[in-house]
């Protein structure tokens, strides 16, 4: 057995059937599977340590506290930040980046200013730019994906990295189309405009080593659940710099150093973006995952990754009448298909049913699904504990699909 | 597994997802209402042409999933020539059925969606059709929702 097949035992979820067949998880995209480690650490705390965490004088909250502030510090040494001042917990991916857009958003951008954005950005990061645009009166711009092959067109990055452009936000990695994007060349590109850079790492943080100052990115947002951790837990990285001169996110306690019935100051970075009582559990459960993927090196699950996705994707090219989305070669886990004409909702119904987990929609990038004209698709996306015979069983399963449907 | 994959894909399911009955505009309609679910981008158009309070002639068009497209075919032969409280409560009891599996013979052949029932992930795919007409019937001209999250 080889070292990739132990580790699958620490998944206590994947040994199961559903329907009858065993489970093939090929979901990570949307979220990865708990290690036996991540849950354990999370029940430890509650059994032993539960307490609120800061200016908690009692032993259990002296206990909370260090193991919050010490998954803080795993969590800069992770991404290589300067300093962990410069980790903010959040829910996920999706909070960090609202957090920039109503911070030092709503502080730097006036009407007339651009956001470059590209057209291959999940909605949640598109969204919230456009209603910082409603707010600000600055304008959105999108940086093209060429066509089925998911590149971005680079051609045009220097032309659209104008003047009137004061944040250039992209995804590392593409959840629908696998791309894996040079986002160290963007930060340069963007910042020799004196541009301000967004990092959006949900599909790249676990799936490959992350380091934040050599990227050269003023912030980077990603999420706990989709590199082994628990849910409703995120970080987001900003240069202590441009974190000092924002104004709060939330109010609340815990992100104030005094109060007075008619106005307040504000504590140091980051606890001045951390309103309320934290995911302390979720923040322990992170610090848990981040020690088991170090363990295994993340070098070695890139490796893992790109091994496995261009072994499944070149099987599955060689299916009649697919339509495969994405790069051929240098590309993440995540493969986006179309089965002929067979609708992606009748494909996920029907693995479902042969004991595969996959997803089928426009997996939250409706702009890009319209622009590469199709309503939805349905994507397989692997994890270091998915392996060959898995990819081999997918496409097993799409012949099924295709005998089945009559195609 | 494969029976109740059978039982949802049945013969006729298939037969009119690829070869859909009144699958067009019809120009002379007295109401028309848009279905969506924006959770898979899938979107149907009902067309109704009344008279007296019956439903002489009806049609839809979009895009979808077999089981939404099959669905939008049947019911518009179930509901040829029906009042429009007999659609209404056509509508009530194929919404029951795909909740319980239990079928009402007045469904005709929209009876074959029963076993949309062991799939509750589905109801909302062959609801679709169905909410736009009744959305339809009520004269709304607010698009109608499935589903009402989106990602």
């Amino acid at each position: 057995m080889s070292g990739w097949e132990k580790l699958r035992d620490d998944f206590p979820i994947l040994a199961q059937r559903v329907h009858g067949q065993p489970l093939i998880y090929l979901d990570g995209a949307a979220t990865t599977q708990k290690p036996r480690a991540v849950l354990e650490a999370m029940d430890r705390f509650y059994q032993e340590d539960n307490s609120n965490v800061h200016r908690g004088i009692h032993e259990l909250s002296r206990r909370a506290t260090l193991a919050f502030e010490a998954a803080r510090d795993r969590t800069a040494k992770f991404i290589n930040a300067r300093e962990s001042a410069e980790i903010i917990f959040t829910r996920g991916t999706t909070e960090g980046i609202n957090l920039v857009a109503n911070t030092w958003g709503v502080k730097n951008l006036k009407p007339g200013d651009v956001i470059l954005l590209t057209e291959m950005e999940h909605h949640s990061n598109i969204v919230p730019w456009q209603m910082l645009a409603e707010r600000t009166g600055a304008k959105l711009a999108y940086l093209p994906v060429t066509g089925d092959d998911g590149l971005l067109d680079l051609k045009h990055l220097d032309d659209l990295l104008g003047p009137k452009v004061k944040l250039f936000a992209f995804t590392h990695i593409s959840n629908t189309l696998g791309t894996i994007n040079p986002v160290a060349e963007f930060c340069a590109r963007a910042r020799k405009q004196g541009i301000v850079t967004l990092v959006d790492a949900a599909q790249s943080a676990g799936h490959r080593p992350l380091d934040a100052q050599e990227i050269g990115c003023d912030f980077l947002s990603f999420s706990g659940h989709k590199l082994c951790g628990p849910t409703g837990i995120g970080a987001l990285y900003g240069r202590r710099e441009l974190l000092e001169a924002m104004s709060p996110y939330q109010g609340g306690g815990d992100m104030i150093s005094s109060v007075d019935f008619f106005q307040s100051s504000w504590n140091s970075v980051p606890h001045k973006f951390e309103a309320g009582t934290p995911n302390i559990a979720g923040a322990i459960g992170l610090h848990a995952a981040l020690d088991y993927l170090a363990a295994i090196g993340l070098d070695q699950i890139a490796k893992h990754d790109a091994e496995l996705a261009g072994y499944a994707f070149e099987k599955m090219s060689r299916l009649p009448g697919i339509r495969l989305f994405g790069p051929k070669g240098g590309r993440a886990g995540v493969i986006s298909f179309m089965l002929g004409n067979i609708h992606a909702h009748d494909v996920v119904t029907v693995a479902d049913q042969y004991g595969l987990a996959l997803r089928g929609g426009h997996h939250c990038n409706q702009p890009l699904m319209r622009k590469l004209g199709v309503e939805s698709t349905a994507r397989a996306s692997f994890y270091f504990y998915n392996n060959m015979e898995e990819a081999d069983r997918l496409v097993e399963v799409l012949k099924e699909i295709q005998r089945f449907f009559g195609e | 597994m494969l029976a109740e994959l059978n039982e949802l894909y049945q013969q006729a399911i298939l037969r009119h997802s690829r070869h859909p009955q009144n699958f067009r505009a019809l120009p002379e309609a007295d109401r028309t209402a848009v279905g969506n679910n924006p959770l898979c981008g899938d979107h149907y158009t009902v067309f109704l042409k009344l008279a007296d309070e019956q439903i002489v002639d009806l049609s839809f068009t979009g895009a979808g999933c077999a089981v939404s497209k099959a669905a939008g075919s049947l019911m518009t032969e179930t509901l040829k020539g029906k009042t429009v409280s007999e659609a209404r409560n056509l509508a009530d009891n194929y919404n029951a059925m795909l909740r319980t599996g239990e079928v009402d013979e007045q469904l005709g052949e929209s009876q074959s969606l029963a076993g949309v029932h062991h799939f509750p992930t589905r109801i909302k795919c062959a609801l679709l059709p169905w909410e736009a007409m009744r959305a339809a019937l009520n004269s709304s001209t607010k698009e109608v929702s499935t589903q009402e999250v989106a990602g």
